[in-house]
């Protein structure tokens, strides 16, 4: 590991497309740069199972192999991998100081690539029944739900394609809904629609997981009528988007003020110069692997130029 | 030590009755974030010269998953005297996994 006083000219705080890519093309550079991995190492695609549109795998390629892959090119070409999150950083005075695992580092390029997370409920009970019942990854855990009832709670394409995955397992699968229609893509809707096993709860929030040592149900209130009901069921799946992970850059760099995702400039610069951003902490729109990835890229090359103006 | 391939049939012997405690691994193939975590418990069970590892497929030996109630995998485990001393659910890092063992080893 670095000594944590020795100046180093890129450090990646994140290990998704974007981060590894980053680390490709800044490793590629000489650069040598520093790459945190995070607690979630090679980012979303490691909760996926079949990846069918990244580019260059025909066949379609498992999301954790994929990522396998782009970090051992990172490090082939001399990105230094830390597996550990970064919990601090001071970007009000160059070298930039980063913290991680209690220590510090100073770095004189940051490229931040910490993309999105899964949102919860934010509930007490669902909390508690993590595991046991609740959960956001329903190609991992429908497997514990055969034969038995489910909801997934959401409404995008995401929370469709979890019902459809469960509905193949469980004997029912209700999708809980906070409005009366669908965000999710026509085709995706089309899918749900026309599975037996799939039906709908409109206009309905969760507002309790019920259960003691495992699911038991969820209570729901119609945010028409404020009528609260219970669900009987043995799965919560909990699938209603995602969110930026910015909370450690708030005050640091400007955020944009509904989501908190990281404002760009031209290209990948952020409002602080010398520190770049790039993949899903950057972007609510286009939220793809290839995508993250092409700006990991676009991080990576500003970057370098940028260290190149300052000698 | 070099992990053990724990089964409903060995479970008993290996985890349930060891002397030592031992960090077990619930997954399968077809879960994504497992295949994160494997190469961690891999890599733990080499440095970990004294610890004792193992790793058990839910889809080949759902008695035991169930028994333990997994509803989510991966999910991790320390069995000590025979219960369960520590659980937790979702990937969990090396040097984590590490402090709990030696914690359980008190
Ligand atoms: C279930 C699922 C299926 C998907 N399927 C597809 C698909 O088929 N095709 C496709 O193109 N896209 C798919 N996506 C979307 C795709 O995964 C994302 O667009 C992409 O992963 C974004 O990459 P990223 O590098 O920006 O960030 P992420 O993949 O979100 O990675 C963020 C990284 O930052 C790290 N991090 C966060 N905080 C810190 C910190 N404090 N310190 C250090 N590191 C930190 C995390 O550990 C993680 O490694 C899917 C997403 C999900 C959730």
């Amino acid at each position: 590991m670095p000594e944590a006083t020795k100046t180093i000219n890129i450090i990646i705080i994140g290990s998704g497309p974007a981060g590894y890519t980053a680390g490709i093309y800044a490793g590629r550079a000489q650069l040598k740069p520093l790459l945190f991995t995070g607690e979630e190492p090679g980012g979303q695609l490691s909760w996926t199972t079949e990846v069918e549109n990244y580019p260059g795998f025909p066949d379609g390629v498992q999301g954790p192999e994929l990522m396998n892959k782009f970090r051992d090119q990172a490090e082939k070409f001399g990105a230094e991998i830390v597996d550990a999150k970064v919990e601090k950083v001071d970007f009000s005075a160059r070298p930039f100081k980063i913290w991680s695992s209690g220590k510090e580092y100073q770095s004189r390029a940051v490229i931040i690539v910490t993309g999105a997370s899964a949102n919860w409920l934010g509930l007490e009970n669902e909390k508690r029944l993590k595991g046991r019942g609740v959960s956001s990854c329903a190609t991992c855990d429908g497997f514990f739900f055969r034969g038995k009832d489910v909801v997934v709670v959401g409404g995008g394409d995401v929370a469709l394609e979890d019902a459809i995955t469960l509905a193949k397992v469980a004997k029912s699968v209700k999708i809980i809904h906070r409005r009366d229609c669908l965000r999710a893509s026509e085709f995706m809707q089309k899918r749900a629609r026309e599975n037996e096993k799939i039906s709908f709860v409109w206009n309905s929030e969760v507002i309790d997981v019920l259960g003691d040592q495992k699911v038991a149900g969820v209570r729901v209130k119609n945010n028409q009528t404020s009528e609260e009901t219970e669900i009987k069921c043995d799965g919560v799946f909990v699938a209603i988007g995602h969110h930026p992970n910015t909370e450690m850059f708030k005050g640091q760099i400007d955020l944009e003020d509904r989501f908190g995702y990281i404002v760009l400039h031209g290209g990948s610069r952020t409002s602080v110069e010398g520190v770049f951003a790039a993949g899903d902490v950057a972007d609510f729109k286009y939220r793809q692997a290839v995508t993250a990835a092409g700006m990991g890229c676009m991080a990576a090359l500003d970057a370098e130029k940028w260290l190149e103006s300052q000698n | 030590m070099p992990e053990i391939i724990l089964t409903d049939k060995n479970f008993e012997n290996e985890v349930i009755k060891s002397a030592i405690p031992v960090l077990v691994d619930f997954w399968a193939p077809w879960c994504g974030p497992c295949q994160i975590q494997g190469p961690i418990i891999d890599e733990l069970a080499k440095e970990a010269a004294t610890a004792k590892i193992g790793k058990l497929n839910v889809d080949e030996n759902q008695a035991t998953a169930s028994k333990f109630g997994v509803m989510s995998i991966p999910t991790l485990m320390i069995f000590k005297n025979g219960s369960v001393f520590e659980q937790m659910v979702g990937v969990q890092q090396k040097n984590a996994l590490k402090k709990k063992m030696e914690e359980a080893a008190k």
